[in-house]
């Protein structure tokens, strides 16, 4: 058994199918984020470490609230009180975690590669949540899960996705994911943010410059967050980046009438996107956040829970 | 004495490629030719084997003073043995930099005591090579280096280039320039390209090094002073070098093994394949190969470039550029040029010996009265790189585990044998 599907490091090795499987388990931990009492004992008696080496705010509550609704406790490091500061290296830091034995790490690293890197490192099962430039692939999973939510179905969609997708985890994650089901996908934004060889990422992607172009027809638009160091480096004046490229209801106009708006947050309103979308009919952004939960409870499940982890994935032995 | 029988003797200074016998006598070659008599010499049976005059390595960085962790004067040249190498030329970038006539006397005296095969200096171009203002030059050329190079950075400043040309001119010195732009450059650690884009690691374009290759042409005809390229990774950089040389300019390149075997696509997390130069793309390669076949390219240099385990076993952007190279770097040329069809054998020795000497201002020449310096070598010896069982001091080779089929297999240096397998 390929021990790669001993931790989720990456959307791109995965097989649709396995993807579908993920999903479907997911869904009754969605059910569950809508009962007055949350809390399961599914995992009672296991922790799960968290290790942020990178600020984050929203994937860690995330992580940590899906690990508390399965009755699991969670060790928390955050870049801040880490000792990397004081020159550890990341291997010490993870061993050191290890130790205290957790029965799986969830790891945040601005470096890409660095899941992957833990992952040939340490015993446990290991959760990217997040890894540079690389993928998010849970961001991925609960993005997913929403669209197919909303549309029945992932096949066939024509997706958008709006911003500095060279920078974006999220993006490749995405791609790779929807790609799997056959989606076309368009990728929209600035040119330095979007080089040619973003197309050869994975099969059915295109690169277009004018956003009412590449609106056009969309089922699935999903505007990223800029981030203002990119806007530093090199300087690329925000109001320009408002002109071309802000998700306004005029533009989203062009896109199916029913098409969902998705944002993996945290959203800057007014830069990225304009408010009235961003809370409008379309928004798919709050249901991301609590989907979030559930994709995460059921990868935690399918982990360290019950008879084994992700090896009992259909197709697995590939 | 070492009568070294039977061997094909391939010399490229005279174009000799013949079975012959080499009679070793002290520190010099006694006699070149066929059926030679010496009842008291060691018979070495070099029938199966190539004899090439002793290789030169031009590039590679020795770490002592300074990161004797990674690797030391002794270390390093027991590993350069092991490929062939009777002399190597180790960069400036120690701790302290070798900036200054002491700094080179320590690594003369050094390798005199320990090291293996012959070890030629190289002097920084400037002062602690901080790129401001040159270092003391002719003091460290009469103390033994044989070129200058700031390497790990360029000369960025063209003025600065402009007067090391100058002044290395009248001191019969090449100037090597690691060619990088560093706006370019500016956090990269790949190559730029689909794999970098894929895996989400920093890439930087070809034109990093082409951009300053191209100016350093030009400050090369400007000068008329001694240019020598190193690492050289990129197409368009080669093309502008063949045009300096089709213009008459006395500017050479180099070429490594691992540029002229990997792509970016084998690039992965493993930390051991960063490197700088970045490992280029296909058609970079391909031109890579090209040039080395055709003569544009004057030397194979290894750039071996040792750091300990535990500064490479870190995240990929945090992992210092470079690899071990020593080695592989035969058995590699062997693989991918002459049992590629792409480079024959005489032209292949060529890359490892005349070429690189010519760099530096020496010559090599197999054949009577010259030092007994002297690379045997097998075309079909099946081996297997190890890391773990190397001679150097660190494990930083993309190259762990790869079977070759060819391999050096004695190493003479002064008329001693270095190594033996």
């Amino acid at each position: 058994m390929s021990d790669r599907f001993r931790h989720l490091l990456a959307i791109e090795p995965l097989t649709a199918e396995q993807i579908t499987f993920l999903l479907d388990q997911a869904k009754p931990f969605q059910q569950i984020q809508r009962h007055p009492l949350k809390k399961l004992a599914t995992l009672r008696g296991k922790s799960v470490a968290l290790a942020f080496f990178e600020a984050s705010t929203r994937t860690r509550i995330s992580f940590g609230t899906a690990a508390m609704r399965l009755g699991a406790d969670s060790m928390s490091l955050q870049a801040e009180s880490s000792s990397l500061k004081k020159g550890e290296s990341l291997i010490d830091t993870v061993h050191t975690l290890e130790a205290m034995k957790p029965d799986c790490i969830v790891i945040r690293h601005a470096a890409s590669g660095a899941a992957q890197f833990i992952s040939e490192r340490v015993a446990v099962p290991v959760i990217n949540a997040g890894d540079g430039l690389h993928e998010h692939p849970t961001q991925g999973l609960l993005d997913a899960l929403t669209i197919r939510d909303r549309r029945g179905s992932l096949e066939g969609l024509r997706i958008t996705i709006l911003g500095d997708i060279l920078h974006s985890r999220v993006a490749r994650s995405n791609i790779h994911l929807l790609s799997k089901f056959g989606a076309r996908i368009t990728l929209c934004g600035p040119a330095m943010w979007l080089p040619r060889e973003l197309e050869q990422v994975a099969p059915g992607v295109r690169r277009v410059f004018s956003i009412d172009e590449a609106l056009e027809g969309a089922d699935v638009v999903m505007a990223l967050r800029v981030q203002s160091e990119r806007l530093n480096e090199p300087s690329l004046p925000r109001d320009e980046y408002i002109r071309l490229y802000q998700l306004t209801g005029a533009r989203l106009a062009r896109a199916r009438p029913e098409a969902l708006v998705l944002h993996p947050g945290p959203m800057i309103r007014g830069l990225e996107i304009e408010p009235a979308v961003a809370d409008g009919p379309q928004s798919c952004v709050l249901e991301q956040v609590t989907n979030g939960i559930a994709v995460r409870m059921a990868l935690l499940y399918l982990l360290i829970g019950g008879t084994g982890g992700l090896e009992d994935l259909p197709n697995a032995s590939d | 004495m070492l009568l070294i029988k039977n061997g094909r003797v391939i010399d490229p200074a005279s174009g000799t490629d013949a079975k012959l016998d080499v009679l070793v006598d002290g520190d010099r070659i006694a006699s070149v030719g066929p059926n030679l008599q010496a009842p008291s010499a060691e018979v070495i049976d070099a029938s199966k084997w190539i004899v090439a005059p002793g290789f030169i390595d031009i590039h590679c960085h020795l770490r002592e003073p300074g990161d004797e962790s990674s690797e030391t004067i002794e270390t390093g040249a027991r590993a350069a043995a092991r490929s062939g190498f009777t002399a190597v030329c180790p960069m400036p970038n120690t701790r302290p930099v070798n900036d200054n006539a002491s700094v080179t006397r320590f690594i003369v005296d050094r390798a005199a005591q320990a090291a293996a095969v012959r070890v030629w200096p190289i002097g920084a171009v400037s002062a602690s090579s901080h790129g401001e203002s040159l270092a003391e030059i002719a003091a460290m050329k009469q103390a033994g280096i044989v070129a200058v190079s700031d390497d790990g950075h360029p000369v960025a400043n063209a003025k600065l280039m402009r007067q090391a040309l100058e002044y290395c001119r009248t001191l019969e010195l090449p100037v090597i320039d690691h060619c990088e732009d560093s706006s370019l450059f500016a956090g990269a650690v790949m190559r730029e390209g689909a794999n970098s884009v894929r895996l989400g690691l920093r890439g930087m374009p070809a034109a990093t090094e082409s951009i300053c290759v191209a100016r350093d042409v030009q400050v090369a005809a400007l000068t008329g002073g001694r240019l020598h390229i190193a690492h050289l990774s990129a197409a368009e950089s080669l093309a502008h070098v063949r045009q300096a040389k089709a213009n008459g300019l006395p500017v050479t390149c180099e070429v490594t093994p691992h540029h002229f075997t990997l792509t970016d696509e084998d690039v992965t997390y493993d930390s051991c394949f960063k490197v700088n130069p970045p490992i280029a793309s296909r058609a970079d390669r391909e031109a890579l190969l090209e040039g080395l076949a055709d003569g544009t390219v004057d030397a194979i240099a290894t750039d071996h470039a040792p750091h300990e385990p535990a500064r490479k076993d870190v995240e990929f952007d945090r992992a210092p550029f470079g690899m071990i190279g020593f080695e592989t770097a035969l058995a590699l040329a062997i693989d991918e040029l002459y049992h590629s069809g792409r480079v024959g054998l005489s032209r292949h020795v060529e890359l490892f010996t005349t070429g690189p000497a010519r760099v530096i201002g020496k010559t090599r020449r197999l054949a009577e009265g010259e030092p007994a310096d002297l690379s045997l070598f097998s075309l079909d010896h099946p081996w297997t790189f190890r890391s773990e069982e190397s001679a150097s001091r660190s494990r930083n080779s993309p190259f762990d585990n790869r079977p070759f089929r060819g391999a050096p297999m004695m190493t003479v240096v002064a008329g001693r044998i270095a190594f033996r397998r």
